[in-house]
């Protein structure tokens, strides 16, 4: 196959079942699935279960789910499955910040076996001293991964670590009675929303510092911002942005100085595993998505881990319980004596606790470098291909490498076509491709985010590229095709008014019967 | 020296050397190490991180974890009657076709388009699950119901304008700890108390600690200790005189047979959907829902993605995509609700499958089902001597409480001569609920047989007729 041939933008089409929504594949008496029977003895013996409970608490009428066969619910499903495009079979490099990498078929072999689907949280230990040998054994590696010293992983994802770290935050002040006095919590406007939105939770005050001309963190707003009300700082790095805060070692001094904890957002570390850590930059909490970095499937957006790390004299504080080994047996430790308690039920999502101890195990420290250093070469590939779309810039740090992704912009594409960011989204899908815009709030105009981690070929990176340039193209000669685009997706540009119209926006079916009756 | 030649990860495509090599070309730079420049020396990781000799080959890698996983005992091959809020339901062999397939279990955050699949399963979801709890708005799933439940307890928060909250002392230990954690120190959490010879909630105590500044009461039915509470409507009364919401916690597998929390006056219903369709997971397996009214007062206060229906602008097309977008923290961050990110969408896809499948016979079935192998088995075991079950007089669902105190054993001491046995006996309550003695916390299923409660019998009285002899 020529080279050329093999990195177009293809002639595709998906799947468009025009499948309806499940209710209406109902028909009256069909079963999908038989519940066992239930023993004549048990009947004899105590009737049929019911009469035990009170009248007014029984249900009068049973629910209106559908009554639909077998067969028709797989297919069902399936067709919807098909109008979905997961990272195994898009060139998902443009959900940025998300890290869209390979999630080897291996492991979700080894999570469905029964020594894994078929553990109850609560066994006696000495029952699932293997679940516990590999959470441990996670804990070192990861232990290693960021320098610091002990690791839970209980939060069921990146803002449920941030809630964690500022929960620790809250109980370490609280203990050196300075809790009522600590009330803000320092971030950057390119850290992740949940930096700031989890540690609102906790009661905090946020104050967001803006990038300097050039796009860096700025170290004299955060000098502006530190006082004795600061509790910590949370911030993520490489931002959002791609660039890494080269005085981010300024920052934690600064923090520290003032009294305060810093935790690292480390929720996408793909672009530095074995270059830096959160050691070297003398932060006090870190975390690591095992989703992201560590290669576990997003799931449509869950389960997830967002494991966290703390220093020695914060090990008190980390929720309960935490894997440990008395040098015979794994073993659940129940008594953190400063403990937060917990942020999710039991010890961890363990699947995704599995699948990122087989990640690193088959890498080994070398191999981690290497995906951390080819995501950044693809990263920076992609960088210099994009800065040459006439229409597409990557505002700030000029002249400068990123690390393991850029926010793009497509600032003058807009202003000399009309054609917006979203535009070029939707047309996008129709190549088989997925391209994603920016957080909120918009800083960088008509934002677009690529990361391409480690896991697709030259070939698809041009693919891609050559999507992205034959839109910006289209925009020129032809801008009514993007604007009406997507054409060949599952389904052409959805009205969105109606979301946010509490009169008609209908969050399930019978709401919406309901609504559309009226 | 010879030079090594250049290994190159399956994983890892761009490690070719000639690719690598025309890929640095096209960027202008001679090596990566000339990517990093931003990152100063002393920010330098110098040396190799110590992790164990990499095992490359999926051929080993398999052969290693499954020796390590082989350490494990599992609920298949044993007998458990383990619950407290993650529960061996059947799995129907369908949910896992549809959560295993490669465009859900690999896809995130995709468009209305490209992703239209993945709107429509998290919608049917909230749909399903609508019908289950008869109520017109349930969310994307949280992490779990510890998650649920804090969440239920902010909104009513935010509904009220009110810092206090009435938290039952009959929720599960895991859930006290993550509700108190997650309203520290916002907001006050009150404990309530139940009745210790009944086990329903004590309402007097109920009363004297509801007032107008106080956002709700969260309760849930059946409780941690399996009990049905049927003081529902004059809870009901006593929380909204003042102006207070309920908010009620449920497990979702009870509502083919049990009153949905809504049809007894709660305001918010929140549980945790791992019964429908999703294995245990060794707690992997759990994903929390919430559900209110259609107003918008409640919907606007939900952290969560809410996905809605909506034309396209094709006629007769249906699209679907966020519902209120702004008010999440992906729209304004700290002035979002709570927050939001990635959470448990694939068990929200999982029971959209498991609901459809079994549809209002077959939840109705299941819910009998259990009641009458719950109801035997605590009959059962109330025959053997010194043994009480169910220890509180309160009607129960799928799991009852087992006072062992009479056998003068503890709970720690039966289990492990039950394990013996091939029995995971159930949770024991001894250490975190003094008040129930030694008594353990047995959960039913559909899963179990007369042969496996008859087994569960023998094996208890085995042992008391064992230590009768010791005596």
């Amino acid at each position: 196959m020529s080279e050329r041939k093999k990195v177009q933008p293809r002639n595709f089409h998906q799947a468009r079942w025009n499948e309806p929504v499940i209710f209406d594949l109902h028909t009256e008496g069909e079963r999908g699935i038989l519940v066992p029977s239930v023993e004549e003895e048990i009947k004899a013996s105590i009737g049929d279960g019911l009469s035990a409970v009170p009248d007014h608490l029984r249900r009068k009428f049973p629910p209106a789910l559908p009554e639909i066969s077998q067969m028709r619910v797989l297919k069902h499903f399936l067709r919807l499955s098909q109008q979905c495009l997961g990272a195994d079979l898009n060139v998902d490099i443009g959900q940025g910040t998300c890290t869209m990498k390979y999630s080897p078929k291996i492991h979700e072999m080894l999570v469905r076996l029964p020594q894994v689907a078929e553990l109850h949280p609560l066994q006696e230990e000495r029952t699932v001293q293997g679940a516990l040998e590999i959470i441990h054994s996670l804990d070192l590696f990861l232990r290693e991964i960021s320098g610091l010293d002990f690791f839970s992983f209980q939060p069921g994802g990146g803002a449920a670590a941030i809630l964690a770290m500022a929960s620790i935050f809250h109980a370490y002040h609280k203990k050196k009675g300075e809790d009522r006095r600590r009330d803000e919590v320092i971030t950057t406007i390119f850290s992740h929303p949940s930096d700031a939105a989890a540690a609102a939770v906790k009661g905090y005050k946020i104050i967001t510092l803006y990038p300097d001309e050039r796009g860096y963190p700025d170290v004299e707003a955060l000098r502006e911002a530190v006082s004795d009300r600061t509790a910590g700082l949370l911030i993520t790095n490489p931002e959002d942005t791609g660039i890494f805060n080269p005085r981010i070692a300024e920052f934690t001094r600064i923090i520290h100085e003032a009294g305060g904890l810093c935790g690292y957002d480390q929720a996408n570390a793909n672009g530095i595993l074995g270059i830096t850590r959160a050691r070297e930059a003398d932060f006090d909490l870190c975390f690591f998505n095992l989703h992201k970095t560590f290669s576990s499937p997003h799931g449509c957006g869950g389960p997830a881990v967002g494991a966290m790390g703390v220093r020695k004299k914060l090990k008190d504080f980390l929720p309960v319980p935490i894997v440990e080994f008395d040098g015979g047996k794994y073993f659940l430790n129940q008594d953190l004596p400063h403990s937060i308690g917990k942020v999710r039920g039991y010890c961890c999502v363990f699947p995704v606790v599995l699948r990122a101890y087989a990640w690193i195990l088959n890498l080994g420290a070398a191999g981690l470098n290497e995906a951390a250093r080819v995501a950044v070469l693809n990263n920076n590939y992609v960088l210099e291909k994009i800065k040459r779309i006439n229409g597409a810039s990557a505002p700030y740090a000029e002249e400068h490498h990123r690390i393991e992704q850029v926010r793009y912009s497509w600032e003058k594409l807009t202003r000399e076509t009309g054609i917006t960011t979203e535009d070029v989204i939707c047309r996008m899908a129709d190549f088989g491709f997925h391209l994603w815009t920016s957080h909120h709030p918009f800083i960088v105009p008509e934002p677009f985010t690529i990361e391409p981690t480690e896991s697709y070929s030259k070939d698809e990176l041009d693919e891609y590229i050559n999507g992205l340039k034959k839109v910006v193209e289209e925009a020129r000669t032809d801008p009514e095709k993007v604007k009406k685009a997507p054409h060949n997706s599952v389904v052409h540009k959805i009205d969105p008014s109606p979301l946010d119209d509490p009169e008609r926006w209908a969050i399930t079916w019978r709401a919406y019967l309901k609504k559309s009756e009226a | 020296m010879k030079k090594k030649a250049d290994f190159v990860h399956p994983y890892i495509p761009n490690s070719v050397r000639h690719i690598k090599d025309k890929m640095l070309r096209e960027i202008g730079v001679e090596t990566i190490e000339d990517l990093y420049k931003d990152i100063p020396e002393e920010l330098r990781f110098k040396e190799e991180m110590k992790l164990p000799p990499p095992i490359t080959s999926e051929c080993r890698l398999e052969r290693h974890i499954k020796k390590i996983l082989g350490k494990n005992l599992n609920c298949e091959e044993n007998l458990s009657f383990l619950g407290g809020g993650c529960t061996r339901h059947h799995v129907p062999a369908i949910c896992d076709e549809i959560n295993r397939r490669s465009e859900f279990l690999t896809a995130y955050a995709g468009e209305p388009y490209e992703d239209h699949g993945r709107f429509q399963a998290l919608f049917e979801y909230q749909s399903l699950m609508a019908e289950l709890l008869d109520m017109d708005v349930v969310n994307v799933p949280t992490y779990d119901w510890c998650q649920s439940a804090g969440t239920v307890i902010r909104m009513a928060e935010r509904i009220t304008g009110r810092e206090k909250i009435l938290v039952s002392a009959h929720i599960s230990p895991e859930r006290s700890a993550a509700v108190n954690n997650y309203c520290r120190p916002v907001m006050d959490v009150i404990s309530i108390a139940h009745d210790s010879r009944t086990g329903w909630l004590d309402l007097e105590d109920l009363r004297s600690k509801m007032d107008s500044g106080t956002a709700g009461f969260y309760f849930e039915n059946p409780s941690y200790l399996g009990i049905l509470e049927t003081q529902v409507r004059e809870i009901a009364d006593i929380i909204h005189g003042p102006g207070g919401l309920v908010l009620t916690g449920v497990d979702p597998i009870s509502l083919g047979v049990i009153a949905p929390p809504v049809q007894y006056g709660a305001d918010i219903v929140c549980g945790d959907i791992q019964s429908l369709g999703i294995h245990m997971n060794y707690g992997g397996g759990q994903g929390g829902f919430i559900a209110t009214r259609d107003e918008e007062k409640f919907v606007m206060e939900y952290p969560s993605r809410l996905f809605g229906i909506t034309k396209t602008m094709v006629e007769g097309e249906l699209g679907f995509g966020d519902v209120a977008y702004e008010r999440t923290s992906f729209g304004q961050r700290e002035k979002g609700k709570e927050f939001v990110g990635t959470h448990a969408a694939l068990w929200g896809i999982t029971a959209a499958v498991y609901l459809s499948l079994m549809g209002p016979k077959g939840m109705t079935e299941l819910g009998k089902n259990v009641l009458q192998k719950a109801q035997y088995t605590a009959k059962r075991l109330s025959a053997l001597p010194g043994v009480a079950a169910p220890r509180f007089e309160a009607p129960f669902f799928k799991e009852f409480t087992v006072d062992f105190s009479g056998t003068g054993l503890t709970v720690k001491k039966i289990n492990d001569r039950l394990l013996k046995e091939g029995i995971f006996g159930g949770i024991d309550l001894s250490g975190v609920f003094p008040e129930c003695g030694q008594s353990a916390l047995l959960c039913l299923t559909e899963q179990h047989t007369l042969d496996d409660i008859e087994r569960l019998v023998r094996a208890l009285a085995g042992i008391f007729e064992g230590e009768g002899r010791n005596k």
